[in-house]
């Protein structure tokens, strides 16, 4: 029987649900001290003197560091050249929540004791907190060398006018994509022990090898001697990638006063100093005939990319341009984008990075094309879908190479769920009705690009590169452990590679362990990002094993005296095939394996050990269809949502109980920022929801049951012919819960509803229409 | 999230607490449930020298039948008041404004003296306490007062509690088969009130409003109103009167007043059912 598709229960989840996980807080080595931050309160300010007396001298103090103590050192590494971020604010603060001193003491109440006696004398100048702030005439420029805020502009190549001019019709929707703080239950916590045999960081990461290779070479120290582990991680939804200050502080700090030095994040600090997502503005446009085709779109990304613009921030606008024209053939499609810096945290990669926002908008112009021809959004999608027989199917981007799907396949699929029909009658019979709520029907066909990646793609992000180590090794028992460098943060990799090692390797699900993100236990490994932990790493432990097979095999054949083509396996015994009464266990061709005596000619011993560096030629492109249910109480405003039904397309589906478990996160992070979610600043700089009663991550009982389905389109870029599903969620939810609130309120003449749809914008909607 | 250094003592009992406030003055408070507290003193927004823990006090924590009241301890939790059949019966407004305060986890650990004397405007035990006429039951060096819910609430997060003193008990009068409403209004089930809505009808009849006033608001007007069998909607014209609603990111003084009118509107309606 095979494992791959199975609904097994994560190897995981006996440790995590019973408390016995071990997170980098819970790491409590002898003479640990504790980091804690002065952050800035300011969005935009000179720093006229940090007063540090009083904290140096309370009892427990071990360290007070501002910048003037660590001014040899280089900026924080993932930063634009000249345009990075110092590990200390040097001189001038441009956010709230920029570090500007670090204390370490005894214990963490004493450093933040110490750290409320340290006096910044701030000398506040003009903020930018918002786009149109800091691209107005005369704004104030964060950046001397850039001169103004616009850190790139990528103008459109041809803007198409002629192709607009001559449409039937044309329509343009201005959309603001809500900038979102990813929010993890784990916030970045890190511990450093730089002693004399080498500097050992722990961090809450999701690419800990990138840490490894990033950190060593910022001090110039050998990676022999330089250990990163992330242990079990809270969640990071891509904001954990990033290099933040307090990695370097702590290791630095560990080594001056020679004692491990630990910084763990408020939930405060985590909302302004964890960085962002999203905040995007865009500037979208289609033509159109009167049937609902598309001839052209064009599409200018503005993206807010905060203080301090890094690598990954600068790659969303490329991401959602190369996916602005979703599952359709578009015969024309025009993109730009411009990078500008504000006084606000910087932004970054957040579930989907980059791909939630083009599926937002092309989703968008496809309800707003229906509202203009009147065809159905189910027909103007059917309409200008890539057709099943396209693929590979070239766009405009060479990015973009979509290699498989069947939009067509999915939206079908979802019908059978959804009681179109019913629905738009009853729609129709509550308009009637004034007491009756509004019913809204939303759709979304979806598509992103995902499993990095080929060649290149992830060196383009910093990376060392884009393969994924995995390395299968029996033990002299016969069971195999699994050393991986995708370095989980909540996916359930333990359990889907024993799931694809099982199956490969004929070893009992039970008798394989996963071991994961600790360099010195794993050497290589790039990590879990961009939905590609199963697409390349899983294929890495399917292409690994099957190596350690086929050596078991001819092991097997030699003891048997018999060839290795001929030899199978069943319940962990090799035969030869059609006489399994004369079989040899697993185990002893494990023990064997080791014994050279025991061996065939030729063969090594330890040979039942194979590590690959897994490629892939292509990205991934998983793909959906949603629909979105909202009724809209008239009197209130508020929205909820009736029903949600999603049909995925990942395609191979190592686990469908975890690949529900995605989806159904992933969904409840984009209902989060198409209802619920919004990280504000008023125009001089200062969070507005920077605590969680203001900043609204939706609980369980917020959120509505799912109705689940699925197509299949394998993945032809891997043998597995699995997608990716990690970010899926995040991706379809939000244009399917905002068409659906258009869709209500469209008999008021409502074109469009910028997230996050809040009662109080609904309000004023039917108000205004009365 | 890192509270400021404080020191910890335990009382045994009122009189203990009592003496114990005395012995350490303003800069002692008394931990309940510890619910809204300790997340100030987390933020550092409170930062008291000495906590005087009051929650092992046992004799503050009953529900009991008193002739026409129905009293109960100030460290009772709020899910013993949601779940006791005495106050369902003849408090049902009371059990059920109880049981939509935070989450299960916070109904296990808050109490109804806690919630009270920290006097918050968008919280909803205060308004279920005005809605039904409660007494507030003081204990301090000079014995015991009593004072009336509605003035017991003075301004933003300020009490008739005075230093020294101590929230002991609530008496609730009966509202046994009278007819109520809660009405709350949310972005998120666990959240605060954007506004919320507490009626009780019956003999002695009242409405109290959530999160429209600097202080838990009793509506004296619509009070009145109902109390004089006016229709539904004279009592929604003066609903508003004498509040003073906050501006916030979720709502407008002006949503905010539609919401109360609304809110009392559906809280008739359900009331009635």
């Amino acid at each position: 029987m095979s494992l791959v598709g199975a609904r097994v229960l994560r190897k995981e989840d006996p440790n995590l649900i019973t408390g016995n996980g071990q997170y980098v807080d819970d790491l409590q080595p002898a003479g640990c001290t504790s980091m804690v931050f002065v952050r800035s309160t300011e969005a935009h300010a000179k720093i006229r003197s940090i007063d540090t007396a009083e904290a140096l001298v309370l009892p427990g103090v071990l360290a007070v560091w501002t910048s003037a103590n660590i001014a040899q050192l280089a900026n924080c590494p993932g930063g634009l050249p000249g345009l990075d971020q110092p590990l200390l604010a040097k001189d001038v603060v441009r956010f709230v929540g920029e570090g500007v001193a670090v204390v370490v003491a005894t214990d963490r109440y004493i450093a933040a004791d110490a750290a409320e006696l340290i006096v910044v004398d701030y000398e506040p100048l003009p903020a930018v907190a918002s786009l149109s702030a800091a691209m107005a005439p005369g704004a104030v420029v964060l950046h001397e060398a850039l001169g103004g805020n616009t850190v790139h502009f990528q103008d459109f190549e041809n803007p198409l006018d002629d192709v607009f001019a001559a449409a039937p019709r044309t329509a343009s929707l201005h959309i603001v994509n809500n900038r979102c703080a990813p929010t993890p239950i784990e916030p970045n916590v890190c511990l450093a022990d730089w002693g004399r045999s080498g500097l050992t960081l722990w961090a809450a990461f999701q690419a800990p090898h990138h840490l490894r290779n990033t950190i060593a070479q910022y001090f110039g120290i050998p990676q022999d001697s330089t250990r990163v582990v992330a242990p079990d991680v809270g969640g990071g939804f891509g904001a954990k990638i990033n290099f933040v200050p307090e990695f370097f502080l702590t290791a630095l700090l560990s080594k001056e006063i020679g004692r491990p030095v630990k910084y763990t994040q408020t939930r405060s600090e985590c909302l302004v100093a964890m960085l962002h997502g999203r905040a995007q503005e865009h500037d979208a446009s289609v033509a159109f005939d009167n049937d609902g085709r598309i001839l052209a779109l064009k599409l200018s990304v503005t993206q807010d990319q905060g203080a301090y613009p890094n690598g990954t921030g600068m790659g969303l606008p490329v991401l959602t341009t190369a996916m602005a024209a979703g599952c359709y053939r578009i015969p024309a499609v025009a993109i730009s984008w411009r990078n500008v810096v504000t006084n606000t945290t910087p932004v970054a990669a957040y579930r989907g990075a980059g791909r939630p926002e083009a599926s937002y908008t092309i989703e968008r112009l496809i309800d707003l094309i229906a509202d203009e021809t009147g065809v159905d959004p189910v027909e103007v999608r059917r309409r200008n879908f890539i057709p099943v027989d396209a693929f590979p199917y070239a766009t405009h981007s060479p990015l973009a190479m979509y290699d498989s799907g069947n939009f067509a396949g999915a939206l079908d699929e979802l019908l059978k769920h959804v009681k179109y029909d019913e629905l738009k009658k009853e729609q129709e019979k509550r308009r009637q009705d004034p007491a009756a709520k509004l019913l809204g029907i939303g759709f979304a066909s979806w598509l992103e690009i995902a499993g990095f990646g080929p060649p290149g793609s992830l060196e383009a992000f910093g990376h060392l590169a884009s393969w994924e180590s995995a390395q299968v090794r029996i033990q002299p028992d016969g069971s195999a452990i699994i050393f991986t460098g995708a370095s989980p943060h909540g996916q359930g990799t333990v359990t889907t590679y024993a799931q694809i090692a099982a199956d490969e390797l004929g070893i009992d699900f039970d008798r394989i362990s996963v071991k994961h993100g600790d360099t010195a236990v794993v050497p290589q490994g790039i990590g879990t990002m961009g939905s590609r932990a199963v697409a390349v790493g899983g294929e890495g432990v399917k292409t690994a094993s099957g190596r350690v097979y086929e050596n078991a095999k001819r092991i097997a054949a030699h003891l048997l005296e018999a060839s290795a083509e001929d030899i199978v396996i069943e319940d962990e015994k090799f035969f030869v095939k059609g006489t399994p009464a004369r079989s040899v266990p697993w185990s002893e061709v494990a023990w064997k394996s080791f014994q050279p005596l025991e061996l065939p000619g030729g063969m090594e011993p330890g040979g039942l050990d194979s590590t690959v560096f897994q490629q892939v030629p292509n990205f991934s492109f998983p793909s959906g269809a949603y629909c979105c249910v909202v009724e809209i109480d008239r009197e209130t405003g508020g929205v909820n949502i009736v029903n949600m039904y999603l049909v995925d397309d990942c395609g191979t589906v190592i686990n469908p109980l975890l690949v529900e478990g995605q989806v159904h996160g992933g969904v409840a992070q984009g209902i989060a920022q198409a209802l619920f979610e919004h990280m504000l600043y008023d125009p001089s700089g200062v969070p507005r929801t920077s605590t969680l009663m203001d900043y609204l991550v939706p609980a369980a009982s917020d959120l509505p049951g799912y109705v689940t389905g699925r197509t299949n389109t394998p993945n032809p870029s891997n043998t597995l012919g699995a997608k990716g599903v990690g970010e899926s969620g995040s991706v379809g939810a939000p244009p399917a819960v905002v068409n659906a609130v258009v869709d209500a309120l469209s008999h008021l003449g409502v074109k469009h509803i910028d997230m996050p749809v809040t009662p109080i914008k609904v309000w004023n909607i039917l108000e205004g229409a009365k | 999230m890192i509270p400021a250094q404080f020191d910890y003592v335990e009382a045994t009992s009122v009189a203990d607490a009592i003496r114990l406030l005395a012995e350490h003055g303003d800069e002692a408070k008394l931990l309940a449930g510890g619910h809204s507290l300790i997340p100030l003193m987390k933020l550092r927004l409170v930062t008291p020298a000495t906590l005087i823990d009051v929650t092992h006090i046992k004799e503050l924590s009953y529900i009991k039948e008193d002739g026409n009241n129905i009293v109960i301890g100030a460290l009772t939790r709020h899910r013993d008041i949601e779940q006791s059949e005495l106050v369902k019966k003849h408090l049902p407004l009371v059990a059920h404004v109880a049981g939509e305060v935070g989450d299960p986890q916070v109904r296990n650990r808050g109490t109804l003296g806690g919630s009270l004397v920290h006097g918050d405007p968008a919280a909803d035990l205060p308004a279920a306490a005005l809605a039904t006429g409660a007494t507030m039951v003081i204990a301090g060096q000079n014995g015991e007062r009593r004072v009336s819910a509605q003035e017991f609430f003075i301004d933003f997060l300020e009490t008739d509690v005075q230093p020294g003193e101590i929230l002991t008990a609530i008496e609730f009068p009966k509202h046994t088969d009278a007819g109520w409403a809660y009405e709350k209004f949310v972005r998120r089930a666990m959240d605060y009130a954007i506004v919320g809505v507490a009626l009780q009808l019956g003999a002695k009849p009242g409405v109290a409003l959530v999160n429209m006033s600097n202080k838990p608001h009793l509506a004296q007007s619509a009070s009145q109103a109902i109390s004089k069998g006016a229709a539904i909607a004279d009592v929604l014209a003066v609903i508003n009167d004498n509040t003073n609603p906050p501006e916030d990111l979720n709502a407008t003084v002006e949503y905010r007043e539609h919401l109360a009118r609304v809110l009392t509107q559906r809280a008739f309606a359900t009331a009635s059912k």
